[in-house]
């Protein structure tokens, strides 16, 4: 029987689960993921978990409870960092001992560190290692991280042009899964349009089709979401956010969907580079966006106690401040948000960028 | 240029020997107080963590008294503290005070980088010293280790005094006088007289051979640890109530472990990364291994209990946090986590350090009795 291994769907599952899954299942693994997050997941997390971390890190704990008594290994890398030069989050970091010191029972934990700081060749060191666990053939290893790269380079273009990573994985459930059927679904003549226009709206009338139950009329409003993945992805933790959005008309624009070397430009205006790479993405994003000038306005979904968007948000909050009019909203989530508090604020940021726009032109020139 | 500075527990002394050595005008802010942390809170984002609020207002206060220029350290992360300069300009900036920002911060990032940060280096340590003396410069600097090494030494000195004392209150009163004399005092010669003077002074405050008192390790983050008057001056309140407290990181460890062995990629000492392994097995950022590592190593010498300290949302003491329950029940040492922000009320706090300090007091017994004793079932 071929050895079980559990990846819980949280954290960086929604960034690097189509590597890590193709990779271990090229090594002859099973790979069983966790359920969607539900309340018995987030409550379990939250009681396990100490007080004091963010909303994410106890659905994690709430993952890895729903997966232990099913898997012979638990998939939990120590991601320290995933770019160079540059960390994730301490808490990110730390996630292995904190899950290893807080549940008991667990199975053996594969928490190899990926830290490619300051090389990118400690990928390979972490690779064997991560492969060591279930094949001694260094070659098949190699082969095998081959493969799930070239997989992940797809999942990664499918989002950067416009899907979101929600959408993909969970269209891609069950027991058959292959992502290699990402690009098989996208017709190729729109995907040569969309290239061109790859960070804006790839295709309206896809999206436009999401839109059920927009109202006649309204215009499409393009909304930069600034979020961690792990928050704007799990619709669970977010209240559907997604969802609401693209039922009040809105064309949802991440971080997720740029090109990082353009957004790396963007960023290089800050006076200290950033050391976290989700703060470089987020900041980038936002200038470059501000600086093309279509975007309607701008939602930062954190979560409470979140160390990096707490800097992050209030230096991109600042900028958009200084440099435009553009309506910017904070949206804070944790185990206690209730669902009609952050519908109302949806809403409301919503209709205002519309009667915004409506109205703003209707002031007289001559004043 | 009046240069001005963010508190950190006794940082000012040495600071102020360094600027006094090099003649550079100086105003030291007001001792971290409440309506310092009130103006931090007011301007700083609501969750970020209190160092930051309580630096703001330092700064904003120091700027009333006619500072135009901060003093400030960086670093490369992943923990908050690193990007603390850049914050504080932009908080500054928006809210219209113009203070200019001296940042020493270790160069990093790539080549282009590297450069760029080693010349905004030197010429922050060219605008601090007024010139290029490279004599003076290296002689400050010396200066300021040893007199952030021999304050460190004093203040453990007085946490091993102050339970022992036989008339309450000598040693705080010493510490007082120091704290008065020091402002008054120039120059790093000075300073260190001062510094010997005290010592001798609490050396010789009389003290009870015979008590034993319990012994309590602080650890967590840097700055609340250190700073008394954000740690609602824990390590002397429980040195008056008879309790010895021992707190490995220090300003001078961080100084000469992290900044200049670092520095200069010289052996540090590990120790506490070695304890930390089993537990915590990389450096994830901010202070956790040195909570982990020295939680372990107060275990190991048989200390009573462990006190954590660490401000709201610190993302690496909160991962400390989940893992120090496995110390606790591997070596059965009760852990005390306090958590502070600006809420935090200090009747609460003290009444749940005075409950733990009762049920060490009771643990010690019991195991006295253990040995002694047999129960009349057996």
């Amino acid at each position: 029987m071929a050895i079980k291994v559990g990846i819980p769907r949280g954290l960086f599952y929604y960034r690097y689960y189509p590597l890590w899954k193709t990779f271990l299942e090229e090594l002859g693994a099973d790979v069983v993921l966790s359920d969607h997050t539900n309340k018995r997941i987030l409550d379990e997390g939250v009681k396990s978990c100490v007080d004091e971390a963010c909303l994410p890190v106890k659905v994690f704990h709430g993952h890895v409870l729903n997966l232990k008594d099913r898997v012979d290994y638990l998939f939990i890398p120590r991601l320290t960092s995933i770019s160079k030069d540059e960390y994730i989050c301490p808490k990110i970091g730390g996630i292995p001992d904190m899950v290893k010191n807080t549940i008991k029972g667990l199975p053996q934990i594969i928490d190899t560190e990926i830290n490619v700081r300051r090389s990118h060749k400690n990928m390979w060191k972490a690779v064997m290692e991560i492969g060591s666990y279930f094949s001694d053939n260094k070659f098949q290893i190699r082969k095998a991280y081959n493969k799930a790269q070239k997989v992940q380079d797809m999942y990664d273009g499918a989002v950067r042009k416009g899907r979101l990573p929600s959408d993909i994985l969970n269209s891609f459930q069950g027991d058959n899964t292959n992502f290699s059927l990402i690009r098989m679904d996208e017709n190729p003549d729109r995907m040569d349009v969309s290239l061109n226009r790859a960070d804006v709206n790839p295709n309206r009338n896809d999206v436009r089709a999401n839109h059920g139950s927009m109202q006649r009329g309204q215009s499409l409003l393009n909304i930069l979401v600034i979020g961690h993945p792990y928050n704007l992805y799990d619709s669970y933790i977010n209240m559907d956010l997604v969802k609401k959005l693209r039922n009040n008309g809105v064309n949802l624009i991440t971080v997720d969907m740029q090109d990082e070397s353009t957004i790396n430009k963007k960023a290089s205006f800050l006076n200290k580079p950033m050391f976290w790479n989700f703060g470089r993405l987020a900041i980038g994003t936002a200038m470059h966006m501000l600086e093309k000038g279509n975007i309607d306005g701008i939602i930062y979904l954190m979560s409470f106690g979140c160390g990096v968007d707490s800097f992050v948000c209030d230096l991109t909050e600042k900028r958009v401040k200084r440099m435009s009019t553009i309506p910017f909203i904070v949206l804070t989530i944790d185990e206690h948000s209730g669902e009609a508090g952050m519908n109302t604020r949806v809403e409301a940021f919503i209709d205002m960028i519309r009667w915004r726009k409506k109205d703003e032109s209707n002031i007289s020139a001559l004043r | 240029m009046k240069v001005t500075f963010p508190h950190l527990g006794n940082l000012y002394v040495p600071i102020k020997a360094m600027l006094d050595d090099l003649g550079t005008d100086y105003v030291v802010p007001p001792f971290s107080n409440k309506s310092a942390l009130e103006l931090g809170t007011k301007y700083a984002p609501e969750l970020a963590c209190l160092p930051l609020k309580i630096t703001i207002g330092n700064f904003i206060q120091a700027y009333e008294k006619g500072a135009d220029t901060i003093i400030m350290v960086g670093g490369c992360g992943p923990c908050r503290f690193g990007y603390y300069y850049e914050m504080q300009r932009e908080i500054l900036h928006d809210i219209g005070y113009k203070m200019d920002m001296i940042a020493l911060d270790i160069p990093w990032g790539n080549y282009k980088e590297k450069v760029a940060g080693i010349r905004k280096l030197a010429e922050g340590v060219k605008k601090l010293a007024g010139g290029w003396n490279i004599n003076k410069i290296l002689k400050a600097a010396v200066n300021t280790t040893i007199i952030s090494k021999r304050m460190d030494e004093l203040e453990s000195l007085s946490f091993k005094v102050r339970p022992r004392e036989k008339k309450r209150g000598t040693t705080n009163e010493i510490m007082k006088e120091f704290r008065n004399k020091v402002f008054s005092t120039k120059g790093s010669a000075g300073i260190k007289k001062l510094i010997e003077y005290t010592e001798k002074k609490l050396l010789e405050v009389e003290i009870d051979n015979n008590y034993k008192p319990l012994r309590v390790g602080i650890v967590g983050e840097i700055y609340t640890t250190i700073d008394t008057g954000t740690s609602l001056n824990i390590q002397e309140r429980l040195g008056d109530m008879g309790v010895e407290v021992c707190r490995p990181v220090t300003i001078s460890g961080w100084i000469i472990e992290h900044i200049i062995k670092g520095g200069l990629h010289l052996p540090r000492d590990l120790r506490f990364a070695e304890a930390a392994k089993p537990y915590l097995g990389a450096m994830i950022g901010g202070h956790a291994q040195e909570t982990i590592g020295n939680s372990v190593l107060f275990a190991k010498d048989g200390y009573d209990g462990i006190i954590q300290i660490y401000p709201l949302t610190c993302m690496p003491e909160i991962v400390a946090e989940s893992i120090l329950p496995s110390i606790e029940r591997d070596y059965g040492i009760p852990v005390l986590t306090l958590i502070i922000d600006e809420m935090t009320g200090e009747a609460g706090y003290l009444t749940r350090v005075e409950a733990f300090l009762d049920l060490l007091e009771k643990r010690r017994e019991s195991k006295a009795i253990e040995g002694t004793t047999v129960l009349s079932g057996n």
